[in-house]
């Protein structure tokens, strides 16, 4: 055991899969004088990585699980600590089969062989299953087996070998230091160590030890069952740790694989079983480990029906038995994915945490990359730690996500549904109004958004929309959208925009610091309205902004309400030493309501007598109006591209504010209108882009669509990447397509929900000289144009206006055609209708 | 002969290597462990289901103990035994005399319903109390005679032949049946519970008695857990460059 030095460059707490890679990964990229603690022994500390399954299915529907998984696969290959037998998905319904399809898609999306397979075939892999319970599998031959442990072993070492790590075992973390809201030293019952940066990198404890810095690191530590039944002749004649595919047995909510002799069952369809970080046995009062606690059998009996039903004979092998039974311990967050990323508490307090198996080395990666140039390469916004919202971080919201998120592990999760638990705790100003309209309400960074209102179900025969004949594509969807776009396209609409996240940018400084944070010049006349990116240093997307020059120290910047966390920390992060910025979160103080349509500019000014003509108030302008005697903040800008204003007011103004907007709207037809049209239909036919969406920090804005005329002249952040992305043509280009045939092989008109795969039109992958491919990154109807619209980025051969490919949605392949490659989108393109 | 054979288990917690007392030191706190019982009596367990596998008849496994320890029971029935007797306590522990007396009880009420044991079989000893006495004590109370430490069990005709290790060997004992005995570890090696025994074993009936509690002269005063010593991991060096260090530390030791 090495002493400890009493200063270090970082310190990283906990010596599992993912504190091994970050360090591992940090020396690769120079930093040395690093240290790397952990209260248990080596290899295996007592946490997760030590129980853990360590299989990897490569293919999820998420992106950036996704490629972290690729990354990761490539990863321990280049160890040479992986083996690949395979492994299929089961189907034991038609709903399943039906998901197995979409895996499908997802797999050809993210580059992923794989192939559904029919009993038959399963049988041929599996001899032991009983193929007269299924229907159908997913394969996937990259299915891997890593050891997880050598990896980390591995990666340790060549931190070592680098003279660049000092490794302290058996070292308990006593307290976290701060200073000045940075962190300073962490202290051991070994002694203290100054240094810059601590990663906290302890899966469960992680929460307890950050609590030291005085910072959250939001996850729970949540039983995952399993047990090793053996000795199974049948298998330990392969002489193999493991050489059939592994099966998951997604109806059932669990997994079988082969572990030697033995097989080892795991379920994720038992209750859930929460348990609190700060009550975790140390290693000393384990029986196995901190983190393989006792089975509660009763939890596991259902399972173990499943498991003989699937797999009789094996598993009633004569002499072979329940060797051995944990409830594993592992890390689940309040939406299922990592937490990661410097703390939003403490500078140089960082998280690496709820990470698996499968991501462990490309999250080291991402940790390494993002702490030594500022970002990562892969877009880390689903994971960052910032993205939760001061409920969200309760222990209250965890244990009600955990509790519902738990048994859809496996489960069969739509991509627009909602949560059950914890609902209606941020609510907009409006919302007595909006329930009172029947709204259905949909989350969005914690907040209650109305999706769409009940009371206009009879607009759906007034424009005549027709249904989605198929549940999935019905699901968390309501013809009422359709139709609440086409009153507003007729009429008018008005839309509750509270959840938006509005920060306020004052100081004698306020417009140089906001001129280095975004990419269009801010330094315009008061009572100007600007769209920006915000850009990464490489010149991705970090962020696009609504600016508003409110006086000359004074600005408004608008943001996305999911994206409140991240984009706060951003600016915050970057605000001038000198104090001559400041910026304030007013988010919880504005609420905001959309007015838009044809008949807007005749509705609001029947309530103002500010003029509101096209001279007096013209597109991109910002001007304050009373309105029955509330002052509000007026943008004239739009999202669903009409005529119209965002109206902003003081919260306490809100209902007031809407009973006028509502009342003067009624002679007109004004309807109420939902996210749905908001966020989907309205701007899609506009070809808008949403962060999340199209906008990510893999794609600049020259390939958004979104590069401005003219560069200012003042430097901001990724303008070198963002010139030398001007001088070329991008190789890829954002483009709207439309569905040109929507009918299936059964007969019933299909609707593509996002993420599917584009293809050629002889059904080849699309990928651009990047290796990006393209995929669906929104989906949704266009009532005014009456086309579903989707939006994809294609390499720029593919981006040709009147270009004919193929979307593969549930198996099956429609026929698309490029629409436009441009930002203006398919719906009234030279915007004269928001410029009216 | 078929044989009749009824087998005594205790639940007890299965610690890690610090034992955590509770607050008042009046038992081990169990927040955090799993429950088992003693290797012997796992044993005892297995040797019933081989014994009445080769023999015929039937297996009966009795507890004292909460309503919790019908896990323990559930258990030896998912390792073949065929029923399950709980004799209801409340979580209080029971010493050895009191233990002994209601065991003695319950078995009496189940012959005295037409079950007559052939054997009776204990652990030598359970994993947490250890005070080596229930079995024998049972056997006294019934008038029938006790063996301890036995590591072979060979029945025949109303007698059974058993084997007991000492220290350079084994004592072969022969004695007339019904009888007790107090197995040792190491006679078998047991079985892992079967995932379809488990399963039957969930749905099968346990016979609950309640008994009579008459406390020994021996009383709990506290636990007490002495200061363990810490294990710590030395490194002498990683590969070749180790080898002196070893030597060296094999010379101290008086390997070499």
């Amino acid at each position: 055991m090495s002493e400890l030095p009493d200063r270090a460059s970082v310190v990283v707490i906990g010596a599992g899969i993912v504190g091994n890679c970050v360090v591992g990964h940090l020396a690769a990229r120079g930093w040395t004088d690093m240290v790397l603690v952990d209260k248990g022994p080596l290899p295996d500390p007592g946490g997760s990585t030590g129980h853990a399954s360590n299989f990897i299915f490569p293919v999820d529907h998420g992106k950036e699980l996704a490629l972290l998984t690729i990354d990761s696969q490539r990863q321990y290959e280049e160890m040479g600590v992986q083996v690949m037998p395979g492994g299929i998905e089961v189907a034991r319904t038609e709903e399943r089969m039906e998901e197995l399809r979409r895996r499908m898609a997802s797999a050809k999306a993210w580059g992923v062989e794989s192939r559904l397979v029919t009993p038959a075939e399963i049988k041929e892999l599996v001899p032991f299953i009983n193929e007269e319970i299924l229907l159908g599998g997913f394969y996937t031959p990259s299915v891997s087996v890593v050891d997880s442990l050598q990896a980390g072993t591995i990666m340790r070492q060549r931190a070592l070998d680098a003279n660049a790590l000092t490794v302290s075992t058996m070292t308990e973390v006593e307290d976290l230091e701060v200073e000045e809201g940075r962190i300073r030293a962490v202290v051991t019952d070994r002694g203290r160590i100054e240094c810059d940066y601590v990663v906290v990198a302890c899966g469960l404890w992680s929460p307890r030890i950050a609590a030291m810095a005085g910072a959250t690191i939001p996850l729970i530590p949540t039983v995952h069952q399993m047990i090793d039944v053996g000795p199974i002749p049948q298998l330990e004649a392969t002489r193999s740790e493991i050489a059939f595919p592994i099966v998951r047995d997604m109806d059932a909510g669990m997994y079988e694989r082969q572990n030697g002799g033995d097989m080892e069952i795991g379920s994720y369809a038992h209750r859930p079983i929460l348990h609190d970080p700060d009550d975790i046995p140390s290693i000393e009062e384990s029986p196995l480990s901190p983190t393989q606690l006792p089975l509660t059998e009763a939890d596991f009996d259902a399972q173990m029906e499943d498991a003989l039903e699937l797999m009789p004979e094996l598993l009633d092998t004569p002499g072979a038995g329940v060797k051995h039974g944990i409830d594993g311990l592992l890390s689940y967050t309040a939406d299922g994915a990592p937490v990661l990323g410097e703390t939003v508490e403490v500078k140089g307090l960082w998280s690496a945490a709820a990470v698996w198996i499968k991501e462990g080395p490309g999250v080291g990666k991402m940790i390494a990359e993002w702490m030594t140039d500022g970002e990562p390469e892969i877009d880390p916004h689903g994971a960052d730690i910032a993205r939760f919202t001061p409920n969200q971080r309760t222990w209250h919201h965890i244990r009600a996500r955990v509790n519902e998120g738990f048994n859809k592990t496996y489960g069969i999760v739509h991509p627009r549904e909602q949560w059950e638990s914890n609902r209606f705790t941020r609510c907009s100003t409006f919302h007595p109004r909006t329930e009172a309209l029947g709204a259905v309400y949909f989350e969005a960074g914690g907040w209650e958004r109305p999706q769409w209102y009940e009371s206009n179900a009879h607009l759906v025969e007034e424009f005549g929309v027709e249904d989605r004949p198929h549940e999935w594509d019905a699901r968390w969807w309501s013809p009422i959208i359709n139709a609440e776009h086409l009153a507003l396209r007729d009429r008018a609409g008005i839309i509750d925009l509270t959840a938006f996240s509005i920060f306020e940018v004052t100081g004698p400084g306020a417009c140089d610091y906001l001129q280095r944070m975004v990419v269009t010049n801010v330094d315009r006349a008061v009572g100007r309205v600007m769209y920006t990116p915000m850009l990464t240093h490489n010149g991705g997307f970090r962020s696009d902004l609504t600016v508003v020059r409110l006086a000359w120290d004074r600005y408004r910047v608008i943001t996305g309400g999911p994206d409140w966390g991240r984009d706060l920390k951003w600016f915050t992060d970057h605000l001038p030493e000198d104090g001559s910025a400041h910026i304030h979160d007013i988010t919880s103080a504005w609420c905001t309501a959309g007015v838009w349509g044809p008949r807007a500019r005749d509705i609001v000014q029947s309530v103002t007598d500010h003029d509101m003509s096209n001279e007096a108030f013209p597109f991109g302008a910002a001007q304050e109006v009373v309105v029955n005697g509330i002052p509000t903040v007026m943008l004239r800008m739009s999202y669903v591209g009409d005529l119209g204003w965002e109206i902003h007011a003081p919260m306490e103004h809100g209902v007031k504010l809407w009973d006028t907007l509502w009342a003067a709207g009624q002679p007109h037809g004004m309807v109420a209108a939902g996210g749905g049209v908001y966020g989907t239909t309205g701007r899609i036919e506009k070809g808008y882009r949403l962060m999340g969406a199209e906008l990510e920090s893999e794609y600049n804005p020259v390939e958004a669509g979104l590069a401005f005329p003219k560069v200012k002249a003042a430097d901001f952040n990724g303008k070198a990447a963002y010139l030398k992305a001007r001088e070329s043509e991008p190789i890829a280009k954002m483009c709207s397509l439309t569905v040109d045939d929507h009918m299936s092989a059964a007969g019933i008109e299909r609707f593509m929900n996002g993420g599917e795969p584009i293809l050629t039109r002889d059904g080849q992958r699309i990928a651009d000289a990047h290796g990006r491919p393209s995929y669906v990154t929104t989906a949704g109807a266009g009532p005014s144009v009456g086309k579903h619209i989707l939006l994809a980025y294609l390499p720029t051969e593919h981006a040709t206006e009147g270009n004919e490919l193929l979307v593969e949605y549930m198996g099956e392949h429609y026929p698309v055609t490029v629409r436009s490659n441009t930002r203006n989108g398919v719906f009234d393109p030279d915007d004269t209708r928001m410029k009216a | 002969m078929t044989l009749n054979i009824l087998v005594a288990v205790k639940r007890v917690p299965a610690p890690g290597a610090k034992i955590v007392l509770t607050e008042d030191a009046q038992r081990i706190d169990t927040k955090h462990l799993g429950f088992t019982v003693s290797p012997h009596e796992e044993c005892a367990v297995e040797e019933a289901v081989q014994l009445v596998g080769k023999h015929g008849g039937s297996s009966t496994v009795i507890t004292l103990g909460p309503p919790v320890a019908e896990e323990q029971l559930r258990t030896a029935i998912s390792m073949g035994i065929d029923h399950g007797v709980l004799v209801e306590t409340d979580e209080q522990e029971w010493d050895a005399l009191a233990t002994a007396a209601a065991l003695t009880d319950a078995i009496q009420t189940l012959e005295a319903d037409g079950d007559r044991f052939d054997l009776i079989l204990f652990g030598n000893e359970s994993a947490d109390a250890g005070n080596y006495q229930v079995g024998i004590r049972v056997a006294h109370a019934l008038d029938r005679p006790v063996v301890s430490g036995i590591k072979a069990i060979e029945p025949t005709d109303a007698r059974a032949t058993m084997k007991r290790a000492v220290a350079d060997g084994f004592e072969v004992l022969d004695l007339p049946l019904p009888a007790v005995a107090a197995i040792k570890e190491g006679i078998n090696l047991p079985r892992y519970p079967a995932m379809r025994g488990r399963l039957l074993a969930k749905k099968a009936q346990i016979r609950r008695l309640t008994p009579q509690r008459r406390d020994g002269g021996m009383r709990r005063v506290r636990l007490h857990h002495p200061p363990q010593q810490q294990a710590q991991t030395q490194m002498l060096g990683t590969g070749a460059d180790a080898a002196p260090a070893v030597a060296a530390l094999f010379e101290e030791v008086g390997l070499l």
